[in-house]
């Protein structure tokens, strides 16, 4: 199986192909709903203005995505006596919900990957062309074993999100993951929804 | 009345952490039906891997630990005030414990409570008063918002999939309810179908019924059939486990009947993920029983 390495080259990228199986070892940033309309408005679109620590958070944001992922990802936390942070359960979330915001995102920080599940639309599959990036899907519901590979909480972000919603700095090692979408137009999702659709054309034709 | 906070505090945790032996059962099978090497027998062999962690470790399943929908029936006499007070209070120390998320978000100021409390809904509790001398039952389940949004409710007649009011109009929007889901509610799923009712009830009876097990079959023969040939036609639309493509697309259909008006014919589909957290807890004087 093929091992990434954050963060990732725009070669390393383009080397992968929609079905591919690889393993994720760096950092990377958790980041779902609140995150990714909180970016796109403060710093893309700037349609609302930066308050509290938000500028500082977007310097170190810009280090920490260039070349590197976004993981779609509301984990289960636990902090011990020494305030030290540890994911207990920490699968992906449903993907398509930052669709809106996705292509801009990736674009704007130059992050090669993002982790979720469920796949994307058309606007983020041709950000991923463009970026250009992939996206890797992670097993729904998989949360107790997938946080065995995050092996370290270096950080959060924004904290005042809730806990599901901020944004954690996470090292990993040997994420599990498969290339759903890559970036050269090919997407799983597209193909299987396509073929779905002409089987239920059929069976909604048969008579009861 | 017994104080059962630290009891139901066990019964979170059992329910977050412990998936019920009839959904892993089916999960097992499905694996074989997978070819040797593909994507959608890894993702089984994962969630099965996964199951068997949570267990050992008591730590969730799945990080969305999703909405508590809690069915308690209880004893007449019982104080359902008290009952609700134990509930809410074993729902905060299960989240202290990271049994559960934090997961109730104000909805118009966008705030985590933090503690899974939130207004009078959350948890969602509902409450049935039995003869004096049954014992008390509590049910919990725990269902994800990603399966959750693929819930979806049709009005009948509908025109583009040419389905009338009838259950061969019923077993059409099933089969489109599971074609758009593809992937994004975790699948494979188990699908809980409302035929009949109000907007609201309808909804709620389509998560009720999965509280029932895996294989339990519709007292009506055609129902019943109906159910079997929905699961055995939604696998053949081959959007597979966790959308990869492949055999198992849904693992079990239930349906149930609610009066409806004339005028209306809703078909309520609430699709429930693999994560399929369900359990009881059952009080016979100082015994406590979890299934």
């Amino acid at each position: 199986m093929k091992t990434i390495h954050l963060p990732a080259s725009d070669e390393v990228i383009r080397e992968l192909r929609v079905g591919e199986p690889v393993l994720l070892n760096g950092v990377m940033v958790t980041g779902r709903d609140a995150a990714h309309k909180w970016m796109v408005e403060t710093f893309i679109k700037k349609t609302r203005e930066p308050k509290g620590d938000d500028l500082q958070v977007y310097e170190e944001l810009k280090k920490l995505l260039n070349g590197g992922i976004i993981y779609h990802c509301g984990p289960v936390v636990s902090r011990d006596e020494n305030g030290e942070y540890r994911f207990l359960a920490a699968g992906p979330t449903t993907s398509i919900r930052e669709e809106p915001y996705q292509a801009d995102v990736m674009k704007h920080f130059n992050v090669k990957g993002v982790i979720g599940k469920g796949g994307m639309g058309a606007k983020t599959l041709k950000g991923c062309q463009e970026t250009p990036g992939v996206y890797l899907h992670a097993i729904g519901g998989a949360a107790s074993y997938i946080a065995q590979s995050v092996t370290k909480v270096l950080g959060v972000f924004k904290l005042e999100f809730g806990v599901p919603e901020a944004l954690w700095v996470i090292e990993v090692k040997d994420f599990p993951a498969v290339v759903t979408m890559d970036s050269h137009g090919g997407s799983q999702h597209a193909a299987i929804d396509e073929a779905s659709k002409k089987v239920l054309e059929e069976l909604l034709a048969k008579p009861y | 009345m017994r104080d059962l906070t630290n009891e139901i505090v066990e019964f979170i945790r059992r329910t977050s952490t412990d998936l019920p032996k009839d959904v892993e059962e089916r999960l097992r099978a499905a694996v074989e039906k997978e070819a040797p090497g593909s994507a959608a027998r890894g993702a089984l062999e994962t969630i099965l891997k996964n199951v068997e962690l949570s267990r050992q470790n008591s730590t969730p399943i799945c990080q969305d630990t999703g909405t508590p929908i809690f069915y308690v029936r209880y004893p007449e006499g019982w104080s359902t005030r008290k009952l609700r007070q134990m509930i809410r209070d074993a729902m905060e120390i299960a989240t202290q414990k990271s049994y559960m998320r934090p997961n109730a978000v104000d909805a118009i100021y966008d705030k985590n409570t933090g503690n899974n409390l939130g207004g009078d809904d959350f948890p969602y509790i509902h409450f049935e008063e039995v003869d004096a001398d049954e014992p008390l039952t509590i049910e919990l389940m725990l269902k994800g918002g990603g399966c959750e949004n693929v819930g979806v409710q049709y009005s009948l007649p509908d025109n583009t999939l040419g389905a009338g009011r009838d259950l061969a109009g019923v077993r059409k929007v099933v089969l489109d309810a599971v074609q758009k889901a593809q992937g994004q509610g975790c699948a494979p799923g188990i699908l809980g179908v409302a035929i009949g009712g109000d907007r609201g009830s309808s909804y709620i009876k389509s998560k009720e019924i999965l509280f029932g097990k895996i294989g339990e079959r519709n007292p009506d023969p055609e129902v019943a059939a109906l159910e079997e040939r929905l699961t055995q036609e939604a696998n053949q639309l081959g959007i597979g486990p966790m959308g990869f493509g492949g055999q198992t697309t849904v693992i079990d259909t239930k349906i149930t009947g609610l009066h409806r008006l004339p005028a209306s014919y809703f078909v309520s589909v609430s699709y429930m993920c693999w994560a399929y957290r369900r359990r009881k807890m059952v009080v016979k004087g100082e015994e406590v029983i979890y299934d």
